[in-house]
């Protein structure tokens, strides 16, 4: 009789318990180990994001304390502004400028300081080290060095002697942007390295043997095997290098004192800052940001997109 | 005849330290000579910052490359310090950073675990939404953040207006999964039947094993707010406040000429804030290698 009894009891618990896990999972405490990330998410990632969508419609600026003010539905006339804006549009040029020169300078250098690095030579480490450490330094401390470097009667215009452009460098409406794409060269060059690395040491070494055998020159090793071995890595420096153009910010603001000459050296990041927090335009800046989120995952999805459909 | 000897004693070397090399590769000098201009072009900037912040006098000519027993002092230190309050900027760097440390290691070491080893409802779109987070990087949402963490709730000039945007990083998540994912399965079912909790087994048996994992994801977590520029120069305008990377920064946009040597007082504050990254990068060295940072970006 008892038995009776106790057995409804516990088949009606295994079905809650099997309602639980249909509703919450089969390990539920996931949600609890996982509720402060997604918690984060959602403060500080969903809804700011919101927040700038909502904004970049909105005629927006920033009051006094407690003053409440209108902010009136305007459509799209954030959006026309900012790309009616001949600075943004010059900001969008100087990305296409820093992409240019910084995408093959940082394949190419990376793909050979790794190349030489994969083998058995002296000083390995101490090599490795030396180039990371520009990598893992704040930009502010690097950008001080290139500022005593480039600057008019500095120790690279010394060596250059009567090569030295005119204006100097950081300060020529033509030199200014290729400055910052070889400073961020420059700057993160070590990571790619140790990325080419790993792929080069992932490419089969019976490819370089047979390759060997069959009497390929070094050139052709390099075409044939190295290039389609590393190339998942090659593609990923050309988006982070468009994430990061997309992002400049440090640079221009302290490297070319605000984006200057002119504008010349300006980047979409340095813009939002000076319309959105300098100006009091947060609307339109707002809309600028939320353009770039947009092309950054526009890009971001074709790439996937294209090599879903290589391999 | 030595030749061939030694190419093959090269080739057995190599085998031992590197996974895969390409064969042949007798003629190493060209790699020698190729690491060594590479070396020097990475290096110099390093060397030459330490040169230009002993310098008494500037000196920004070609000679002024090799230090000068006459013209070394320790003066632009002592400068920068009165400058900047270098002791409270590095505190206030090692508040931010620490805080961030702290928040990535707990809640991110939980999320990855979650994310790699947990079955329960939401796991796919806190995933998505992880590689959201990874793509869409911070500074394009600076305006609400700002307008959110310095206007509506007054955050301004605090740590926790610092740290918040930074507080877990996605990055770090990702390793932990990535790690997580490789232990075998056996291992966490094996515990569970013996009647072990998910914070023991997180603690207690995964959490050792990607001990690896955790120092590179660490070290990648520690040069995010040790060096970053925009968010904390947003929110800070007080000097008391400031990072060093902040208040350096201002310091070499306002001040030109209220010291006898302006660069070599910038240049000894750029040693400060770059030893700290660079000293943790060199002794853990060992643990920032390829695989490791590999099959963080391979996803």
């Amino acid at each position: 009789m008892k038995l009776e009894a106790e057995l409804p009891l516990s088949a009606r618990e295994s079905r809650v318990t099997r309602l639980a896990r249909a509703v919450l999972g089969r390990q539920p405490i996931g949600l609890a180990f996982g509720a402060p990330y997604a918690l984060f998410i959602a403060v500080l990632f969903a809804y700011p994001l919101g927040l700038a969508v909502w904004m970049s419609f909105h005629r927006y600026f920033f009051t006094a304390p407690g003053v409440s003010v209108a902010r009136p539905f305007v459509g799209l006339a954030n959006y026309r502004a900012v790309f009616a804006d001949p600075e943004v549009l010059r900001s969008f040029l100087n990305i296409l400028i820093f992409l240019v020169i910084n995408v093959p300078l940082t394949v190419g250098l990376s793909l050979l300081l790794a190349t030489a690095l994969n083998a058995a030579i002296p000083f390995r480490a101490f090599f490795r080290a030396c180039f990371y450490v520009p990598y893992v330094t704040a930009s502010v401390a690097m950008v001080a060095v290139w500022l005593f470097m480039f600057s008019s009667g500095g120790v690279v215009n010394s060596v250059l002697g009567p090569l030295e452009p005119v204006p100097s460098w950081l300060v020529n409406q033509n030199w200014a942007m290729p400055s910052i794409a070889i400073y961020v060269t420059w700057k993160q060059l070590g990571f790619f390295i140790l990325l080419y690395l790993a792929a080069l040491q992932n490419v089969p070494k019976e490819l370089y043997e047979a390759a060997s055998m069959d009497g390929a020159s070094w050139w052709h090793r390099l075409r044939s095997v190295t290039i389609p071995g590393v190339r998942s890595v090659t593609t990923l420096i050309t988006l982070l290098a468009i994430i990061v153009g997309a992002n400049l910010f440090t640079e221009p603001y302290l490297l070319t004192a605000g984006g200057g000459p002119n504008g010349k050296s300006a980047s979409p990041v340095l813009l939002m800052y000076q319309t959105g927090i300098e100006q009091n335009h947060p609307d339109f800046a707002s809309a600028l940001g939320i353009i770039l989120v947009i092309g950054v995952l526009l890009i971001v999805g074709v790439q996937r997109l294209l090599q879903r459909n290589q391999t | 005849m030595t030749e061939t000897a030694r190419t093959a004693d090269e080739v057995t070397a190599a085998s031992d330290d590197v996974k895969a090399v390409e064969p042949h590769t007798s003629r190493s000098w060209w790699r020698l000579i190729v690491l060594m201009i590479g070396a020097l072009v990475f290096i110099f900037p390093f060397y030459y910052m330490i040169v230009g912040s002993l310098q008494k006098k500037q000196n920004t000519s070609l000679s002024g490359v090799l230090p000068q027993p006459s013209n070394i002092t320790l003066h632009n230190y002592g400068q920068i310090n009165a400058a900047l309050s270098l002791g409270r900027a590095l505190i206030n760097s090692g508040v931010f950073t620490g805080g961030v440390l702290l928040a990535t290691v707990v809640f991110g070491v939980l999320a990855g675990y979650a994310l790699a080893q947990l079955r329960f409802r939401g796991r796919g779109l806190l995933f998505v939404m992880m590689l959201l987070l990874l793509m869409v990087p911070f500074q394009l949402l600076i305006i609400p953040l700002y307008v959110l963490i310095v206007r509506n709730y007054g955050f301004g000039n605090s740590y926790l207006g610092m740290i918040a945007p930074f507080a877990i990083n996605s990055t770090a998540v990702f390793i932990f999964r990535q790690y997580f994912l490789q232990l075998p399965k056996e291992l966490f079912d094996a515990a569970r039947i013996d009647g072990a909790n998910e914070l023991r087994i997180l603690t207690r048996i995964a959490l050792p094993l990607v001990r690896p994992a955790l120092l590179t994801a660490m070290l990648l977590t520690f040069i995010g707010p040790w060096n970053e520029y925009l968010w904390p120069f947003l929110i800070t305008k007080q000097q008391s406040m400031q990072p060093l990377a902040v208040a350096l920064a201002n310091y070499m946009n306002t001040v030109q000429s209220t010291v006898s040597n302006p660069f070599g007082t910038i240049l000894a504050g750029a040693f400060v804030l770059a030893v700290p990254a660079v000293a943790l990068f060199l002794a853990f060295q060992r643990y920032f290698v390829a695989p490791n940072i590999g099959s963080a970006v391979k996803g």
